[in-house]
């Protein structure tokens, strides 16, 4: 079963070194235990670009999608047995990169 | 037999089998909804057969092979076996995790996944009442006042989340099995609690339906973890607060305070069982928890035939314990009361003012303000305190109680 973890942030701050290592660091447990998936970190909100492509033509449009105080600002996908272990991995997270997490599990 | 006879064997069956069936039915199909629904077929078909075919020797066996039957029937009828086999598989039964074999019944996977952290404290007290007590969707909405679709709805969505978020169907680990039994404890509390203590302006004062439920799922959680030292700590505390129930309120729908109750009607059984168990864990000589130090509270009290013979000091001894472990303003408000009758009420005031910026939304804060002022005499501030515990409260009967009081400061 796997399970989205979200990183939510609510400041304009990336990682610190010390949190980026700490990452690293449970990024490896993770694989060496076989919960890895795949993760990453991502840029600012204001990066990002809409896409809606449902008409006749793309419509671009500038921003995120939802603004507001808090934003996506990376994640995990998580394989692990059931929820119990999902949150287990989550809260290790949430203390390595020092923000507040989300879990969801995939369909 | 009477007709009688077979509607308390069916009643009687409900009781003691309903989690076990309901439990059974999850291990096998991996599924809350099947078990649920197949389980309540089971009991229906009980109703309507037993009185012409008799109670069955064993009705727990014949209940299970009967809602194994409506459950087998649901899936056929579906007609997606595939599917449903599919589904078994998500509600995880991993036994590589092997949990504590001495409490590894079917009943107690079923408490711990109810009761699950991911789910909202609201969310969990209705899963319980519903899978583990076999209390009705209709009959769980009155009692917190909801409406029945709306608590459906909440059921509905919170055995959607145990399937799609595969919250596991388990005993925790013995590593996580202390933070998750309180949760378990957290959950039976607030159902006795509001039995206890009622908040409804329409509501009976005490909801005698709420604390028999509390109290019996406490006793089969008890059963099931008979080591378990706060399981007993808490069980002991409602039976020694069941035993004052009679004397709580007066026949004109009052409020009696502990000082006030008739001590002669208290529960003498419930109050010797209640007695044993904090006995039983003060032998134990392990560090206690907050319901057994409330266990112990409330046996101080219930050991007194009359309230001038309460040992308060060690009261107030006990409180000292349970701030050092939970050091919450509720906590050091009830210490500050028996401090009263240990030290006189000015110090108790003094000690009760204190905790204003963290209470005062709180009616039991002002109830207590104004109960000291008015043995300190100031008539005046005592009035506003009991208009303030008056407004804040919820209570009919304590409502009552405090009424009058302010009307005695003439």
């Amino acid at each position: 079963m796997q399970y989205l973890v979200s990183v939510i942030d609510d400041t304009a701050g990336l990682a610190t070194p010390e949190e980026m290592a700490a990452i690293d660091a449970f990024n490896d447990r993770l694989t060496a235990e076989g919960h890895w998936v795949f993760a990453g970190g991502l840029a600012a909100p204001s990066s990002a670009t809409v896409i809606d492509n449902r008409g006749e033509e793309a419509m671009f449009t500038d921003g995120p999608f939802l603004e507001s105080k808090e934003y996506l600002a990376g994640f995990w996908v998580m394989e692990a047995a059931d929820l119990d272990v999902a949150l287990k991995l989550a809260a290790e997270g949430s203390k390595h990169c020092n923000r507040k997490v989300e879990v969801r599990p995939f369909l | 037999m009477s007709v009688a006879d077979v509607r308390e064997a069916v009643t009687q069956a409900h009781h003691e089998e309903w989690a076990r069936v309901v439990a059974s039915l999850t291990r096998r199909f991996g599924d809350l909804d099947i078990a649920e629904e197949a389980a309540a077929e089971a009991f229906a078909t009980a109703v309507a057969r037993w009185p012409a075919d008799g109670v069955p020797p064993n009705p727990g066996a014949w209940l299970t092979t009967t809602a194994n039957r409506k459950a087998i029937d649901r899936i056929r009828r579906e007609n997606k076996r595939d599917d449903k086999q599919k589904e078994a598989q998500l509600l995880h039964d991993d036994d590589s995790r092997e949990p504590l074999d001495a409490i590894d019944d079917e009943r107690l996977r079923l408490i711990f996944t109810c009761c699950h952290p991911a789910l909202a404290m609201e969310t969990r007290v209705a899963l319980t009442l519903r899978m583990v007590a076999g209390l009705t969707v209709p009959e769980i909405a009155r009692a917190f006042l909801v409406q029945e679709t709306t608590m459906g709805r909440r059921i509905t969505r919170a055995k959607a989340k145990i399937k799609a978020a595969r919250i596991p169907y388990l005993v925790p680990s013995a590593e996580d099995l202390p933070a998750r039994v309180s949760g378990v404890l957290a959950v039976l509390f607030l159902v006795f609690n509001e039995g206890y203590l009622a908040t409804g302006p329409d509501t009976d004062p005490i909801r005698h339906d709420l604390i028999a439920e509390a109290i019996r799922l406490t006793r089969l959680i008890r059963a099931l973890m008979p080591e378990d030292g706060e399981v007993a700590g808490l069980l002991a505390l409602m039976l020694l607060t069941e035993a004052r129930r009679t004397a709580r309120v007066s026949a004109a729908g009052e409020l009696v305070t502990l000082v006030e109750q008739d001590r002669g009607t208290w529960d003498a059984a419930l109050i010797a069982e209640g007695h044993r168990l904090v006995r039983e864990r003060l032998a134990a000589r392990v560090a206690p928890g907050r319901y057994q130090i409330l266990a112990a509270i409330s046996a101080v009290h219930t050991s007194a035939r009359d309230v001038r013979d309460t040992d308060w000091s060690q009261v107030v001894a006990l409180y000292d314990q349970l701030v050092r472990l939970d050091p919450s303003p509720v906590i050091a408000l009830n210490r500050a009361v028996a401090v009263a009758e240990l030290d006189g009420p000015e110090v108790a005031l003094a000690a009760v003012d204190r905790l204003e910026d963290k209470l005062a939304g709180y009616h039991a804060y002002h109830a207590a303000r104004a109960d000291l002022l008015r043995r300190l005499g100031r008539s005046q501030k005592s009035r506003a305190a009991y208009g303030k515990a008056i407004e804040l409260a919820g209570n009919t009967a304590e409502i009552t109680y405090l009424t009058r009081r302010r009307e005695q400061l003439g």
